[in-house]
């Protein structure tokens, strides 16, 4: 494990900016990401978490509660609900309910097609309750080419729900990528329609989201526009601050530069399996799991690879760039799913570093797989024409969590 | 460029005594040390090596406390009359003193301390 990190020193400091004590990690997460199960009634080609079908050693209501009593204790204030669809789980709407009566609140993310209105009206009583739909184009013919068949019309659907209901505070979820990077603006005036928030974020070839990546990242040219965009739009849209690789571009986007990975952010999968990020879905990022001895609080404070992984970034490529500072080398899941070094460039590099060590990977070199993949064997409800296969919806915490926060 | 975190509420990271000016919107009351203060009852603090993360139930606003001296500060407010009592109670240099009001007048408009309703004596 250790070998394939970058090198790093082991000393926290005192004092300095709240970005280089990030770096060392916190006694819990800010963002914590809990997939409830990989069941979905969806097959988005992008699918980070490879989602579909069940698992069978899914937590149990009683061990879910249980995680959710822990957090309670740790003073994880609130958690990102995602899957596979959530809502697909029986106890969702339950464990909803237990996780808020316990002083953890809950951010969702789902597709909509089990938001009618009664759970719309439902939502919108409840407090510390945040939902967002997932959508992967402005228009149909975009959106469905991704997440299939009549996807746009359940979503938007579902919006109209959640506005009529008067719940405050929803959001429009959007992975950009080549397809949809030119509609910024159309998700924009779709999101205002209903009163929504519009949170766009990076795709990244996690999942499913590897076998489409190559063909699905936007381009260059694209990452220069999405900078200015972002550079004009930034107060108005949230994004998880999942673009700072672009801040190399020139002036730093607001928010956090920092690789959250085992640090500030985690994973729980429906298994129960701790990994350091929802995008790392992979044996090497797996950090223990919730059911052993010592439960989660055990895996987040003594597990090696976090504590690998809680240390600033010394050696390497990108560490002798002059972009360093703001853009800390991108996303390590980016590289690692696409084989690159984890303390080189990002492949998505906006100084083209990227784009050449991806021409130069060995050509015999296997990226690396999950082994974890739950996609659909047969075939599911309006399969997307994309590749004709089988996804999901966006994370809502995908990554440095912190946007927003003045870390100055 | 908001985040997930804090989603529609930006907070501000209630930054180290000595962090830059606070300007005050025209239409805000003056933050004033010589009343009574305290953390407000929404408000949870979770230490953190380097001070506390600072979390507000009601309007989900989080922020930070990057010294664990700011921390006992403000957990002391309440049982001291004013600011500069605190203060001193918790043994915060006096040349620190102005840095710290500052602070405090940043985690006041974020509504992290709130004034201490009258107390009858
Ligand atoms: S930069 Fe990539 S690996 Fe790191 S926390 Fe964000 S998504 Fe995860
Ligand atoms: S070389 Fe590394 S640090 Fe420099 S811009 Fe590229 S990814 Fe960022």
């Amino acid at each position: 494990m250790t070998a394939v990190l970058p090198s790093r020193p082991a000393e926290r400091p005192t004092g300095g900016k709240l970005i280089d004590q990030f770096e060392y990690g916190l006694d819990a997460p800010i963002c914590l990401t809990w997939e409830l199960t990989y069941a979905c009634n969806l097959a988005c080609v992008h699918c980070l978490s490879s989602s579909g079908r069940r698992d069978p050693r899914e937590l149990s209501t009683a061990e879910a509660e249980a995680v959710i009593d822990e957090l309670q204790r740790m003073q994880v204030f609130y958690v990102n609900v995602g899957g596979g669809e959530p809502t697909v789980r029986p106890d969702f709407w339950h464990l909803l309910d237990y996780a808020i009566g316990h002083d953890v609140g809950v951010k969702f993310s789902t597709n909509g097609i089990k938001l009618d209105r009664a759970r719309a009206q439902q939502l919108a009583r409840t407090d510390y309750v945040d939902v967002q739909i997932s959508l992967d184009g402005a228009t149909a013919e975009v959106n469905d080419a991704v997440r299939g068949t009549g996807s746009f019309a359940t979503a938007t659907r579902a919006l109209e729900n959640l506005a009529e209901a008067g719940m405050k505070d929803f959001k429009v979820s959007v992975v950009v990528t080549r397809e949809n990077a030119g509609q910024l603006d159309e998700f924009k005036a779709l999101t205002d329609r209903y009163g929504a928030q519009l949170r766009i974020t990076r795709f990244r070839p996690s999942g499913r989201g590897a076998d489409v990546w190559d063909r699905l990242h936007p381009t260059q040219a694209q990452q220069r526009d999405l900078y200015q965009w972002l550079l004009a739009n930034g107060d108005q849209v949230l994004t998880g601050d999942s673009f700072f690789h672009l801040s190399a571009l020139g002036e730093a986007l607001p928010g956090l530069n920092l690789c959250g990975a085992g640090r500030v952010v985690c994973l729980i999968d429906p298994v129960g399996d701790v990994y350091a990020c929802p995008f790392a879905i992979h044996e090497q990022f797996l950090a223990g799991n919730v059911r052993s001895p010592g439960g989660f609080q055990q895996v987040w404070q003594h597990s090696e690879l976090f504590a690998d992984l809680r240390n600033p970034q010394t050696g390497g490529a990108c560490t002798k760039c002059a972009h360093f500072d703001s853009c800390r080398g991108g996303c390590m899941a980016a590289k690692f799913f696409t084989g690159l070094p984890l303390d080189g460039p990002d492949p998505e590099c906006v100084q083209g570093y990227g784009e050449s060590a991806l021409a130069a990977r060995d050509l015999e070199l296997v990226t690396p797989r999950s082994h974890l993949d739950h996609s659909h064997k047969g075939p599911v409800r309006g399969q997307p024409t994309l590749l004709g296969m089988p996804s999901i919806p966006a994370k809502i915490c995908d990554e440095s969590p912190l946007a927003g926060l003045k870390l100055s | 460029m908001r985040g997930v975190l804090i989603d529609g509420s930006p907070a501000s990271a209630a930054g180290q005594p000595a962090a830059g000016a606070v300007t005050i919107p025209a239409d805000e009351v003056p933050f004033d040390p010589s009343v009574p203060w305290r953390k407000s009852p929404s408000v949870a603090l979770r230490p953190e090596p380097f001070g506390a993360l600072v979390y507000h139930f009601g309007n989900r606003k989080l922020s930070f406390l990057k010294s664990k001296p700011l921390v006992a500060v403000v957990t002391a407010l309440e049982s001291h009359p004013d600011v500069p009592s605190t203060l001193v109670a918790c043994e915060v240099p006096e040349a620190q003193h102005p840095a710290y009001v500052t602070a405090l007048a940043t985690l006041a408009r974020s509504q992290m301390i709130q004034r201490r309703p009258e107390e009858s004596a």
